[in-house]
């Protein structure tokens, strides 16, 4: 019960730093969708890219967010501000399971549809906009959901370069050895992430072809 | 039996067509071989389709006759060799045009699963940009025409049966009024039953229509009720191309082979009576 005592004294601040996480999510989501699926199709027309890109993606997977935000400091422009970076990070990881996800879900479509659509004299783009994506359309997003709830989880980090977010209660109270602290920062977050996963879960039923 | 003819419709249907035209054929293959990873296909294929016959391509699997069909909508270009369509080689046109002007049945039939039966059977036509009214009018016409009802329209594949769909395929094919219609083993994966009345019923459209039809099948008994040709292909060469009453008595052993497989339950086309 501190803990929401605490949450509530504070919450001007909490409000703050959970407006400046969503702010980091949204936008890194919104670029590795933007990136991602465009890659994820690229990469199921395109056998041969297939292998590298996922590979990349893969390989930026492994590397700990800690080190990699520290990789990206020095980066002239990104350096100044830690908001860019940690943008440019979350976008990063939130890579792979949004192009893994377009690559399975175009993959996933029936030969014998995209076949008929072909021979039916379809071009490669009403193709890919009539037939592709709809169809994998539900695919796609379960790999967007994914990608949100670890964003959420991972841009916690990003207030150890400073770029804000719920993490900064969470670090405070580490150093604090402050549980009161330390929850009003990770409650509020697995709070975004249930939401989160719950409102692409939504949005993909709501989009689901037929 | 009459048959709307729009003024504007692309391929409009003459009745000249349905007597075999003896100039050009409508689809001609000159010495085509296909290559594919090393393995040879098809090799010094020539063949002849004249003007609204079925031709019928039977052979067995991986005898080359889907790859065949796939040459004349240019789904696989030919290694050597032209395919001609109309008598325009198929390297010189466009290709989305060759295909909406082609008609395509195949045995999965593919219909959209997102679409409802409607807008799968308006396929063409509504990417070629008809205006709806004509479009929603052809539905139903093509609806008539393939047995199925009405109300079927607005269901999606899912909810149909084997054979409504492979009807509802037929349709789409036949959507923009094609010359040409391809289909690969279309009745293949259906009941002996639903299989019957599909052949009886294509074979009384075609008449009606006057479609020039290729047909691949593996099936001697379909090849022989449906086709006015059969073309027997063995390892990507054509071994002979024979009527149907001129195919049981044949002494080839490939055809000899065939019929000896299917035993005596042969009927050369159909009950219906071939003209």
């Amino acid at each position: 019960m501190s803990v929401l005592r605490f949450i509530l004294e504070n919450r001007g601040q909490v409000l703050a730093l959970t407006g400046e996480h969503l702010w980091l999510v949204g936008l890194s989501t919104l670029f590795a969708t933007l990136i991602g699926i465009p890659l994820g199709i690229l990469i199921a027309h395109r056998p041969g890219f297939n292998k590298p890109v996922l590979a990349g993606a893969n390989i930026i997977q492994t590397i700990p967010s800690l080190a990699l935000f520290g990789f990206l400091l020095p980066v002239p422009w990104l350096g100044d501000r830690a908001d860019r970076l940690a943008i440019l990070a979350l976008t990063l990881y939130a890579l792979l399971p949004i192009i893994r996800n377009t690559y399975a879900g175009i993959r996933g479509v029936d030969p014998a549809v995209t076949e008929a659509g072909r021979g039916m004299g379809l071009t490669a783009s009403q193709l890919l906009f009539q037939v592709e994506l709809p169809l994998a359309l539900s695919v796609i997003l379960s790999g967007v959901r994914t990608a949100v709830v670890i964003s959420v989880g991972l841009a916690t980090i990003a207030a150890a370069i400073g770029a804000g977010g719920l993490g900064e209660f969470i670090f405070r109270g580490l150093a604090m050895v402050d549980n009161r602290v330390i929850l009003a920062g990770a409650v509020p977050a697995a709070v975004m992430a249930i939401l989160a996963d719950l409102g692409v879960g939504w949005l993909e039923r709501r989009l689901q072809p037929r | 039996m009459a048959r709307k003819v729009s003024p504007d419709d692309a391929t409009p249907v003459s009745l000249a067509r349905m007597q075999p035209a003896a100039a050009s054929p409508v689809i001609e293959f000159r010495d085509v071989s296909f290559r594919v990873a090393g393995t040879q296909v098809l090799c010094n294929f020539n063949l002849q389709v004249r003007a609204g016959e079925i031709l019928v391509l039977l052979g067995r699997s991986g005898s080359g006759k889907t790859t065949t069909l796939k040459l004349v909508n240019r789904l696989v270009s030919p290694t050597n060799g032209e395919v001609c369509v109309k008598g325009v080689p198929n390297s010189r046109t466009d290709v989305i045009r060759l295909r909406r002007s082609i008609g395509y049945v195949i045995q999965d039939v593919g219909l959209f699963p997102h679409f409802n039966v409607a807008r799968n059977i308006a396929l063409v036509p509504t990417i070629e940009g008809w205006p709806a009214a004509r479009v929603a009018a052809r539905v139903d016409e093509l609806l008539r025409l393939t047995g199925l009802a009405p109300e079927i329209a607005s269901r999606y594949p899912h909810q149909l049966s084997g054979g409504q769909r492979q009807r509802v395929g037929v349709a789409r094919a036949l959507a923009s009024d094609p010359e040409i219609l391809l289909m690969d083993e279309p009745f293949g994966a259906l009941d002996p039953i639903t299989r019957d009345e599909l052949q009886r019923e294509f074979l009384s459209l075609q008449r009606r229509l006057g479609k020039t039809v290729v047909f691949v099948t593996h099936d001697l008994r379909e090849a022989m009720r449906l086709g006015s040709r059969i073309g027997l292909m063995e390892a990507g060469r054509l071994v002979t191309i024979l009527t149907p009453e001129e195919f049981l008595r044949s002494t080839d052993p490939w055809a000899a082979a065939y019929v000896q497989a299917f035993g005596d339950r042969l009927e050369p086309n159909s009950i219906e009576g071939k003209s």
